[in-house]
This record gives C-alpha cells, sequence and structure tokens, in this order.
C-alpha cells in the first residue's frame, strides 16, 4: 500500500467528521436565527390557524352522515385547509433565505459559513422540523374537526391514515420547494410570486386548455396539482394521478428546486 | 388644499418614476385581458345554432312547453281542476327513466299573445314542490298557498290588460293567487292548458365546484278535469301544441296532449321561466371574459403595498415625513394615486377584454348571454373600482405592516386567496361565506345576470353567481379599506417612522 493511498483512507473519515461538524455548526446558527425572530414562530402559528380555519369551514358547510350519501370526500374535505396552509409555509421557506438577501445578512452568514452546500444543508434541516411539526398539528386539528361535522369520516380508515401522512408530507415539501426557488432566485418578492403562481395560477391555467389529455399531462406534472391527489380518499379512479405518486412529482419539484438553490448558492457571488 | 395637492403630485412622480411599479400595473392590465382572451371553453353553438328567445322585458328566456288551446277573443276566463301531476326524470343510463316530479314543474292555465316563444303571458299554475303559483312575463313570481297538491282548482281571467289568477281546493271556495298588468298583451289571445318541466340538476352545495352537477331532461305529466270557459272563444276544439321544442328533441323531452275520459292528459318538458347560464342552463356570462382578474390583482396589491414599503426600506419616508410634516393626508395621498392609476387601468383593460372575449367565446361556439348596457357598465366600472379599492387596502396594509413580503403574502392571502379557493376547491357553502365576509366579496360587481329563486340551478361562484349584490360586496371591500387605511394613519402618528 502506497503512502498517499494510506493518506487517502485515512483523510475520508476526517473530511466526513468535518462535514458534521460543520453541519452541526450551521444548524445551530439557523435554529438560532429561526428561533430568535418574531416572523418564523407567527409564520407556524399561522399555519395552523388557516389549515385548521379553512378545513372547518369547508367540512362545517357539507353534510354527510354515512359514507353512501356523501357527494364529496370527507377527507379531502376536512383537509381542504393544506390550499391555504401551503401558502404560509411557502412563505416561511421564502422568508429562511430570501429575508437574509434582503438585509444583506445573507453575507455574514456566507462568512461564517463558506461551505455553501453545508449552509443550505442546515436552512433545509432548521426548516424541516418545525414544519413537520405544525403540519401534524394542523392535519391532526383538521381531521379532528372534519370528524365533528363529518360522522362519515373514518380516522382508523387506511385511506384517510395515507391522506393525513401525506398532508404533512405535502405542506413540508412545499416549504422545500419554496427554500429552493427563494435560493435560486434570491429575492422574497420574486420567489414568493413563484411560489404563489405555481400553487394557484398553475392549476387555473391548466383547466382552461382545451385538449383534455394534455389537460391532464399537465396535471401529472404539476406540483400542486399531482401532490395534492395524496389527499384523495374516494374517487380514486377520477385523479389526474394515484396518490404516492402525485406527491413524488412534488418531492421531484422540491429536489430539482433545492439543486438548483444549491447550484446557484455554489457557483455565485453571495 | 394646496398642501394636498402638492403631496397628490409629489406621489404621483414617486409612482410614475419608478419602472417596477409602472410595470407591475400594465403587466395586471396585460393579464386581464390576456387570460380573458385565452381560448380556453369550447362550445358546440354554431354561430346561429344556439339563441334564445327575448322575453317582453328584454331578458333572454326559456320558453317551451306543451300548450293545449284556443283562441279567445276579448275578455274571458277558464276553469279547471288539475287532477294529478306526476313526472318523470332521465338517468345515466340512456334511454331509461324514472319516475320523479321536478320541483318546479308546471301545470296549469296559461293566457299567452300567439303561440311564438318569448311572447308576453301570465299563468296560474300548479308546481311539483313549490305550491300554487302565478307567473307572468318570466320573470315574475307570486306564491299563492304553499304545500299544496293536486288535485286542486285553477283559473285564470283576462280583463283588458289585466289577468287575475285564482284557486280553490273544492271549486267552490276561491283565493286570489295574484294579478299581473301586461300592457302588450293584444285583444286575440291563446289561452288553455298547458305542462312543462325543467331539466334536471343536481344542484346541491355541497359538492366543490360544478364537479358534482349532472342532471338531465325531466318529464311531467298532469291529468285535467271540470275544463270549462267562458268568454268568446273559438268554436273549433282545443288544440295541442309543443312551444319552443327542440329541433332533435328525443325521449322525454316529447311532450303530447290527448283527451282521456272527460278531460285532458297533457305532458310536457321544458320551462316558461329566463334563461340562466351555468350547470342547469345553458352557456356563460360576460363574467366568464374576466377570469384573469384575480393575476392583475396580484400585481396590483404588490405594487399598492411595496409603494409603502419602499420608502420604510429606504428611508424616504422619513423625507416624504419632514416634507409633510402633517402625516394624516400622507397615506390618502399615496391611497388616492394609485386608486386613481389602477382605475383608469382596470377601467380600460376591462373593456377591452369584455369586448374581445365575449366574441372569442362566440366564436369557440360557446353561447355568451346578453346583458343590458347598463350591466355592461357596471361590470366594467365595477372591475376597475375592485382593482382601485383593492390597491388602496394595500396601501394601508403596506404602511401598517411596513414590511413589504409579510404585508405582500397578507394581501394576497385576504383579497386574492378567497376568491382563488372559492372557484376552484370549496365546497359552494364555504365560497359563498368567503366572499361574504372578506375583501373579496368586491368580486360580486363582476356578476352580471341576476339568481332567479323560480329557476333550479347552482348558483355558485364559479358559474358567477356570488352571495351578496354587486354593491354590497363593494361595500365590504370600502369598509375593509377604510379600516386598514384609519389603522395605518394611527400608526403613521402615534409611532415613530
Amino acid at each position: 500500500m502506497t503512502a498517499a493511498a494510506d493518506r487517502g483512507v485515512r483523510a475520508a473519515p476526517v473530511a466526513g467528521r468535518r462535514t458534521a461538524a460543520a453541519l452541526r455548526t450551521a444548524t445551530h446558527a439557523e435554529w438560532t436565527k429561526l428561533r430568535t425572530t418574531a416572523g418564523p414562530a407567527w409564520l407556524l402559528l399561522a399555519t395552523v390557524a388557516v389549515t385548521v380555519g379553512l378545513g372547518v369551514l369547508a367540512a362545517a358547510t357539507v353534510t354527510c352522515h354515512t359514507a353512501e350519501a356523501c357527494l364529496v370526500d370527507p377527507a379531502r374535505t376536512s383537509l381542504t385547509g393544506a390550499q391555504l396552509g401551503q401558502a404560509v409555509v411557502a412563505v416561511l421557506g421564502v422568508a429562511m433565505v430570501g429575508g437574509e438577501y434582503g438585509t444583506g445578512m445573507i453575507h455574514v452568514t456566507l462568512a461564517a459559513v463558506p461551505r455553501r452546500p453545508v449552509l443550505l444543508a442546515a436552512k433545509a434541516a432548521v426548516l424541516t422540523a418545525p414544519v413537520i411539526a405544525v403540519a401534524v398539528v394542523a392535519v391532526a386539528g383538521s381531521l379532528v374537526a372534519g370528524r365533528h361535522y363529518l360522522p362519515a369520516l373514518d380516522l382508523g380508515d387506511g385511506a384517510v391514515r395515507r391522506a393525513a401522512t401525506g398532508a404533512v408530507l405535502y405542506l413540508t415539501l412545499m416549504a422545500l420547494l419554496s427554500l429552493g426557488i427563494a435560493t435560486a432566485v434570491r429575492s422574497s418578492a420574486g420567489a414568493t410570486g413563484i411560489v404563489l403562481a405555481l400553487c394557484y395560477a398553475y392549476p387555473l391555467v391548466v383547466k382552461a386548455v382545451p385538449d383534455r389529455d394534455w389537460q391532464r399531462h399537465l396535471e401529472q406534472a404539476g406540483p400542486t396539482t399531482a401532490g395534492l391527489s395524496v389527499l384523495a380518499t374516494t374517487g380514486l379512479r377520477e385523479l389526474p394521478i394515484d396518490p404516492w405518486r402525485g406527491l413524488a412529482v412534488l418531492a421531484a419539484w422540491s429536489a430539482a428546486a433545492m439543486l438548483a438553490g444549491g447550484l446557484v448558492l455554489r457557483y455565485r457571488d453571495g | 388644499m394646496t398642501a394636498f395637492r402638492y403631496l397628490l403630485r409629489a406621489e404621483w412622480t414617486k409612482l410614475r418614476t419608478v419602472p417596477g411599479w409602472v410595470a407591475g400595473i400594465a403587466v395586471a392590465a396585460f393579464l386581464i385581458v390576456g387570460v380573458g382572451l385565452m381560448p380556453g371553453m369550447r362550445g358546440s353553438c354554431g354561430r346561429s345554432a344556439c339563441s334564445l328567445p327575448v322575453g317582453p322585458e328584454g331578458q333572454e328566456v326559456t320558453d317551451s312547453f306543451t300548450f293545449l288551446h284556443r283562441t279567445l277573443t276579448g275578455d274571458g276566463s277558464v276553469t279547471v281542476r288539475v287532477a294529478s301531476l306526476t313526472g318523470l326524470m332521465a338517468v345515466p343510463e340512456p334511454g331509461q327513466s324514472k319516475p320523479g316530479l321536478e320541483p318546479w314543474a308546471k301545470a296549469g292555465l296559461i293566457v299567452k299573445d300567439g303561440v311564438r316563444p318569448g311572447s308576453t303571458y301570465a299563468a296560474v299554475l300548479l308546481t311539483g314542490g313549490h305550491g300554487t303559483r302565478m307567473q307572468y312575463d318570466y320573470v315574475h313570481d307570486r306564491a299563492g298557498t304553499s304545500g299544496t297538491a293536486a288535485p286542486h282548482w285553477l283559473r285564470l281571467t283576462r280583463t283588458g290588460a289585466t289577468v287575475t289568477g285564482e284557486e280553490s281546493v273544492d271549486g267552490v271556495a276561491w283565493t286570489r293567487v295574484g294579478t299581473a298588468r301586461l300592457p302588450e298583451l293584444p285583444s286575440t289571445v291563446e289561452v288553455g292548458l298547458f305542462t312543462t318541466s325543467p331539466q334536471h340538476s343536481e344542484t346541491s352545495s355541497e359538492t366543490l365546484g360544478l364537479q358534482g352537477a349532472f342532471g338531465g331532461p325531466t318529464q311531467a305529466t298532469a291529468v285535467f278535469d271540470h275544463l270549462s270557459s267562458s268568454g268568446n272563444l273559438t268554436a273549433d276544439d282545443w288544440t295541442g301544441t309543443t312551444i319552443g321544442a327542440l329541433g332533435n328533441a328525443s325521449g322525454l323531452e316529447v311532450g303530447g296532449s290527448e283527451r282521456t275520459g272527460d278531460g285532458f292528459t297533457v305532458s310536457g318538458s321544458g320551462d316558461i321561466a329566463p334563461a340562466v347560464s351555468g350547470a342547469a342552463g345553458l352557456g356563460v356570462t360576460i363574467t366568464q371574459t374576466l377570469v384573469g382578474t384575480f393575476l392583475g390583482l396580484v400585481l396590483v396589491v404588490v405594487v399598492g403595498v411595496s409603494y409603502v414599503t419602499a420608502e420604510y426600506r429606504r428611508g424616504l419616508i422619513r423625507t416624504t415625513l419632514a416634507a409633510n410634516p402633517r402625516r394624516g393626508p400622507v397615506l390618502a395621498a399615496k391611497a388616492l394615486v394609485v386608486g386613481a392609476v389602477t382605475f383608469v387601468v382596470g377601467l380600460v383593460a376591462a373593456a377591452t377584454v369584455v369586448a374581445l372575449g365575449t366574441r372569442v367565446l362566440r366564436a369557440n361556439g360557446v353561447y355568451v348571454h346578453a346583458v343590458t348596457t347598463a350591466t355592461e357598465v357596471r361590470v366594467v366600472a365595477g372591475t376597475a373600482a375592485l382593482l382601485a379599492m383593492a390597491a388602496a387596502f394595500a396601501v394601508g396594509l403596506g404602511a401598517l405592516i411596513r414590511r413589504g413580503s409579510v404585508a405582500v403574502t397578507t394581501a394576497i392571502v385576504v383579497v386574492v386567496l378567497p376568491y382563488l379557493l372559492a372557484v376552484t376547491v370549496l365546497p359552494t357553502g364555504a365560497a359563498r361565506w368567503l366572499l361574504t365576509w372578506t375583501p373579496a366579496a368586491a368580486f360580486a360587481l363582476q356578476q352580471s345576470t341576476p339568481e332567479y329563486h323560480q329557476v333550479a340551478n347552482l348558483y355558485a361562484p364559479v358559474a358567477g353567481y356570488f352571495p351578496l349584490a354587486p354593491l354590497a360586496g363593494f361595500a365590504v371591500l370600502v369598509g375593509w379599506a377604510t379600516v386598514m387605511l384609519g389603522l395605518a394613519t394611527l400608526r403613521l402618528r402615534r409611532s415613530a417612522a
């Protein structure tokens, strides 16, 4: 065994340990930023409030006592609030990095954490944990409230559990998508505009496409049109894409956005 | 006053010299027009195939029923007993039907100017589920006794231009249902028995959007007996005519009449009522051309918010306040300037898209309901007013929150998203609630055809029917904008910039 190879073998774990240490420090720093500014806490609270609020509004205006007599999907109706909650988590995702570009804080951050992929990973980790936590609360709250108005909603049902898990993952992936886009475009306003357009304008524009096949393909490809199919528990045949595959489409969007954000961060000046 | 004029001028200069804001407002107009002209909808109406008769009061109407009639000259009266009223409904399997009476199925007596669809008429009738009614000239509907069912007696009397409808349970004691004045009714009219039954549609408020709307033709059959008349009626027997039938009518849509025992059996399908757009009706309204408004609105609130928050971010607010130590009018001037600009731009965009968009829809074979010029002006000016007031609201919100991204998101969430969610995912009940209480209530200004309680339809925001009257909806937005500007002015006065 040559000396060079010997060094290489021993250097790898050291580099890995260094990355882990850098990640730990960066995560700690990001967590401090998140918890010491007022904005994120309010946004997390707002996520729960608007998700449960809109879910209650939707469920309260529908009556269905038995699954057979239901014209609507009780789980999906109770989880309607995710359609509004996604806007709030998106703003949170954008604020994680967009705010730093607005104030110039990004220069300090990059001076402290020169390894940029590590910084983005730390931001993603610090964003994901609280978003999962509030998404669990929001989804559980929506379903419990939905159960109150829609007795047909069976919380033990496998499809309902899948929808609940899916809704939590959906909100988390939307937050990561927004973080990726904001890192790539480096502006709060621009990133917010792009994410909200993907959430709300894209589905409407797709609805206006005259060709049915194209419409279906575009629905299968859109992050929200495909991703939201994970909330459905009835009428699965009419969905543009089946539930988990739909969520996978959103996951692909989030991964692509994070990759784009990572590349921009890595190869452009802060 | 001079000071305020200078202030307005300063704010106008700020607005027109920031390229981003000018571009934002221009793009808003472009989006409103662009989305409206996008060739999204396709219909099956040829250039002349779909045309609706127009009633005496100018509305487009549905006028199709089975009519068993004689000619009456001068004054006269007809009395009949509706012995039974039953119905049939289409089911999803083609060619099949099931028993079922539509709530607005109608059978009774009618006096009408000839047999031309759309001509003036008055009728006293028994319905499937809404009791006895007196209806005339398509849009007028007066309730008689509710909960009545066959057998039931009806009488219609014509005296000059006045037609009176009466009802009775026994043919002895009569109560008046209503009186109609028909100035256009000639001295020679057709009078007789009629039956009709409107299109069935699931108009449940519980389904999301229009997904749950399904239906099909229905048919009602009425057995009439104890028919008697007075006045100068023609000697020949009662003639059966199907009014306003479709050329390709089939199955339940084909009615008929025959003499049975000592009376008549008349079955018919259709309606005598104002024509509506949407699930249970035909085509769309001019509101459809304005679907891009929400996109324009997004840009307008972004400009409105940043018109204020940019001053805080750049520190310009200190200069502004140094120049205007009396802080109160500063926000008023900002709201006025950005409101006036968006109003003018919105007016041009809305007028363009309504004029051109209607043509595009018609060229694609979509039936677009005709509206009066006054309604068209209200819809166009209303869209401009909606944009302008939303901009003023955004100014208030921006000054209250001071941080651009938070204020922009809040503005979009409370102004644009309620509308978007209402027309896409929410059940009708929730949609109506949101469009009653949030600033998005002002979208009611875009409603172009009224709801008619006597026509069953899915009156949902997605079909262009809003819960509030146009001005009431606008008042909700004005209220929000006033409160927001008030709070913002308070904060501006009380706290350091």
